[in-house]
């Protein structure tokens, strides 16, 4: 049982949280013909650009209200109804996420009232789907700000229906924040493999994966999960939910449609496999496909070949919640501890976990424990490279942002596979930072120790 | 190489055993025979010497498919760790040019590398076509001037036991003995200082500098050792030792008997692995050096760092004792980790006795009673069903049977020279016991054991058949 110690600094120093509306943004982008509307002042959208654009090396499409100063003190609403207005003109989408910021939050803005003003007043746009969400900067993070627009979509797009199952081969994913395009991508081939067809919500593989198109420019996302289909969610025989931070949206998806529902807290390690892969089989009614037997068969194989250099490891690990929780069981599987871990918000989900303290703070909170517990390893975002370097430790990079890695948003963690590439660059991480005995000189040795035959040679002076 | 010297070097007095009728080593036996070559054991026994250039003679395979893989560390000069070979063509063995391109591959050595020494390894090909390694490496010694042994141990001569001790007799006939100690340097604390040499000692990990500083308090100086973390200067004044000690069991016992028979140097046998056997060395060196003064600040040291060792170990004893731990090694290690594991309050159910000697065997009865269960064989079909018969946690053994363990999803430690943690000293014994704890605690057994939530309860974790 863990438990959750929050840090008493009135300063966050090095953070770790990135902000809701970032999150909610993201999710948006997993919706295809879809674009985030940030109702903020023009720096929330800049700065979320930014963000995204370095972590996927994408062009991403974001759009503001663009507060002013009149508009903060008098009301906003009118900012909101020509923005979208304007997007609906301009570029058509399917759905606009209208996502708010610490600053229209503050200001009071309501949302949804603001909404129903543009519908009066634009009924040509009727055909888009405005997807409100509430996210101040002020709670939560980017894990929560994701959630609550996924509940959103499903409380805007999904109807009341008792069809459960009408599709028998469909399968709904409600996939958290902590999952990669890379994941999503093995998430889907996963449940492939069993002749179902996966729904994901939302399906960042389709849209941020990283790919070229015919088009030169796109002002909208260029994939994602389409809006009808997102409509049929009600249809399919059943959900999976993965990660704990989408349990409310679950909720919602089940209260509306009947589907049942398997949720997953994580889909790294064995047992955290096998339990997906059991559903799998019971939902599809098929044998466990040889392939993925073998894919298990492999990470077993890695687990004892790893377990040499991940056995002991001292490791500390700093990320949201639901990939702190994905990846502390994995780790503590493997015979490492975690004798550092940080995560930038209160989760219950977190309780759970066999970690003896988690703290939630900072990276500072996070290079002060590492540092105390004597860890050997870092895992956290690309912020922590600068701690790393402070510590004299290697950094593996999970979580946002990776922005000086390329290709991190294509990594796949999750499943048989890339549980095993993770145990592989973890083993190789601690066995290249493993230090051979100290050297020793003998008080008798009367030779250089940079004489003869340095491995350069030839520069010997004779 | 004369077949008279092999037969020879087979015959080795000062091991025990031989004194029985069949005398001699054993010849291999073609179609089951596992370890190393004569080659191998010549470098295993030599490579250490950090900064001599080790040239092998002959095509790409002996060094190209061995090079730099070996656990010996320097504290000094890295050239040992750079792979030096003639690399020699068909056209170079048709036509009868490699003693040639030796000749030149020396030349090209000494003037990159500026070597203290040059040793030229001779392998299959080279030994088979002729090739006169002794005459290229004094024309090539002669003409510049710097020493260029031959190390006549090639692949088909025998085995690494034999290659280790073709490499100890080029040592007795061509380095040691060649120069004089310079004098040692005063003891900061103004004791005597005993000039003692070790032999059979690799360095594996750094593992010896576990136990050099108390070499160096107690004011014994290591003039040299055969080989870890030696220098080809240390290993010329081996001569002149007070007393030498032998530390991996036969492999180099006839360079001790012959600097005892030459050079009047006593020797003893012993090991560093284990409390007990840590002790016993440093007393061994106090009793043949017989100064009083000597033995009493032994016995002081001996007293402080068993005192701190126990505080070390005490926790991992906690969690280690009554496990059951069943050992495939060769030779000295066969009884030597026994004690080290014993110290640990473990039981070791069996011990490899393949390439022990009698008196290796000796020991082990002395240490795990009469009734010791020895394994001669050691195919892994065969160590997995002894694993399972005596309800082992634990196969300590070489890396080659790494994955023997692995596969039948069994804990494992490896104690042969390609490891990278050192065991040795007071201090080894503390990363022995976390190593053995890390494996044999490690929470991927269960999981990998329990068949798969979909599948039949009997289908996984059985014994591989090999």
């Amino acid at each position: 049982m863990a438990e959750l110690i929050k840090s008493n600094k009135a300063l966050a120093v090095n953070p770790l949280k990135v902000s809701q509306p970032l999150g909610a943004a993201l999710a948006f982008l997993g919706v295809n013909r879809a674009l985030p509307l940030m109702h903020g002042a023009q720096g929330c959208t800049a700065f979320g650009k930014v963000f995204f654009v370095r972590h996927f090396r994408e062009p991403i499409p974001l759009q503001t209200t663009a507060m002013d100063p009149i508009a903060s003190i008098m009301g906003a609403d009118d900012n909101i109804i020509e923005a979208l207005a304007t997007l609906a003109q301009k570029s058509q989408p399917d759905v606009i996420g209208l996502v708010t910021t610490g600053l229209s939050e503050t200001q009071g803005t309501d949302i949804a009232r603001a909404i129903k003003t543009f519908r009066a007043a634009h009924p040509e746009y009727a055909d888009l789907t405005v997807v409100p969400v509430n996210t101040p900067d002020f709670l939560g993070c980017l894990e929560t700000g994701f959630a609550l627009a996924v509940d959103a979509l499903i409380a805007t797009l999904v109807p009341e229906t008792a069809h459960a199952g009408r599709r028998p081969k469909q399968v709904n994913v409600l996939a958290s924040a902590m999952l990669t395009p890379g994941d999503v991508e093995a998430i889907k081939a996963w449940i492939e493999a069993f002749g179902l067809r996966p729904l994901v919500l939302p399906d960042l593989a389709d849209s941020l994966d990283g790919h070229l198109i015919p088009a030169e420019f796109a002002s909208l996302t260029i994939g994602g999960t389409p809006r009808n289909e997102i409509a049929s969610m009600g249809e399919s025989v059943a959900t999976l939910v993965i990660g704990a931070s989408l349990a409310k949206a679950a909720d919602r998806l089940k209260a509306r449609t009947g589907v049942p529902d398997y949720r997953f807290t994580g889909l790294m390690g064995l047992a955290a496999c096998d339990a997906f892969t059991q559903t799998l089989a019971e939902i599809s009614g098929q044998p466990v496909p040889a392939q993925l037997e073998r894919q298990r068969a492999q990470l077993q194989d890695a687990m004892v070949d790893s377990h040499f250099m991940l056995g002991f490891a001292r490791l500390a690990l700093a990320a949201d919640p639901d990939l702190l929780a994905m990846f502390a069981p994995f780790l503590a599987g493997m015979g490492a501890e975690i004798v550092a871990a940080v995560t930038p918000i209160r989760a219950e989900s977190l309780a759970a976990l066999d970690i003896g303290r988690i703290s939630i703070g900072d990276l500072e909170d996070l290079e002060h424990h590492a540092r105390r517990h004597a860890a050997q390893l870092l895992l956290t975002n690309s912020h922590g490279a600068e701690t790393a370097r402070r510590l004299g430790l290697p950094l593996l990079r999970i979580g946002f942002p990776q922005y000086d890695l390329v290709g991190g948003y294509a990594r796949a963690w999750v499943g048989y596979r890339g549980s095993r590439q993770a145990l592989f660059d973890l083993a190789n991480i601690l066995q290249s930072a493993h230090h051979d005995t100290q050297v020793y000189r003998s008080l008798y040795r009367q030779d250089s120790p940079h004489a003869a035959g340095a491995a350069a040679g030839a520069d010997r002076a004779h | 190489m004369q077949a008279s010297d092999i037969q020879a070097l087979l015959d080795e007095p000062a091991c025990r055993h031989n004194a029985k009728e069949k005398s001699g080593c054993a010849r291999p036996k073609p179609g089951a025979t596992a370890g190393g070559c004569s080659f191998d054991g010549a470098q295993i026994a030599l490579l250490p010497i950090a900064d001599v250039a080790h040239i092998v003679h002959g095509p790409i395979a002996c060094s190209g498919n061995s090079w730099d893989n070996r656990g010996t560390r320097s504290s000094g000069p890295t050239l040992y760790r750079l792979g030096l070979t003639t690399d020699l063509s068909e056209t170079d063995v048709v036509m009868g040019r490699s003693e040639k391109r030796l000749f030149h591959a020396i030349k090209q050595a000494i003037d990159t590398y500026h070597p203290a020494a040059v040793f030229v390894y001779a392998t299959c090909v080279t030994a088979l076509v002729g090739d006169d390694l002794e005459a290229v490496c004094k024309a090539a010694s002669a003409r510049w001037g710097v020493p260029v042994i031959p190390i006549d141990a090639a692949g088909f001569y025998g085995t690494k036991n034999l290659g280790n001790r073709l490499a100890g007799e080029a040592m007795l006939k061509y380095v040691i003995g060649t120069a004089e100690p310079r004098p040692a340097p005063p003891h900061p604390a103004g004791i005597p200082t005993y000039d003692v040499s070790l032999i059979g000692e690799y360095n594996i990990a750094g593992e010896f500098w576990n136990v050099a500083p108390l070499f160096d308090e107690l004011g014994l100086r290591i003039l040299g050792t055969l080989s870890g973390d030696a220098r080809f200067h240390e290993v010329q004044t081996l001569h002149r030792a007070r007393v030498s000690m032998v530390v991996c069991a036969k492999a180099l016992l006839n360079v001790a008997r012959k600097l005892e028979a030459r050079y009047g140097i006593p020797f003893f046998e012993g090991s560093f692995y284990g409390v007990k056997d840590t002790s016993a060395a440093l007393r061994d060196f106090a009793r043949l050096i017989g100064d009083p003064d000597l033995m009493e600040r032994t016995e002081a040291l001996i007293a402080r760092e068993e005192a701190k060792a126990e505080a070390t170990l005490a926790p991992w004893r906690a969690r280690l004792a009554g496990k059951r731990v069943l050992l495939y090694t060769g030779g000295v290690k066969s009884w030597s980790i026994v004690s080290a594991l014993q110290d640990l309050g473990m039981t070791v159910v069996a011990t490899g006795t393949k390439k022990s000697t009698e008196e290796d065997k000796a020991r082990i009865r002395e240490l795990m009673g009469e009734d010791a269960k020895m394994i001669e064989d050691g195919s892994p079909k065969a160590l997995l069903s002894i694993y399972k018969e005596y309800r082992a946690d634990i196969l300590i053994a070489g890396g080659r049977n790494l994955y023997t363990a692995l596969k039948a999803r069994i804990p494992f430690l490896d104690i042969n020279q390609e490891r990278e943690f050192g065991y040795a000293g007071y201090v080894g014994m503390a990363e022995l016991a976390r190593q053995l704890a890390l494996s044999i605690e490690s929470p991927v057994w269960p999981a990998v054991r329990a068949p798969a939530p979909w599948a039949r309860p009997h289908a996984s974790g059985n014994v591989l058949s090999a």
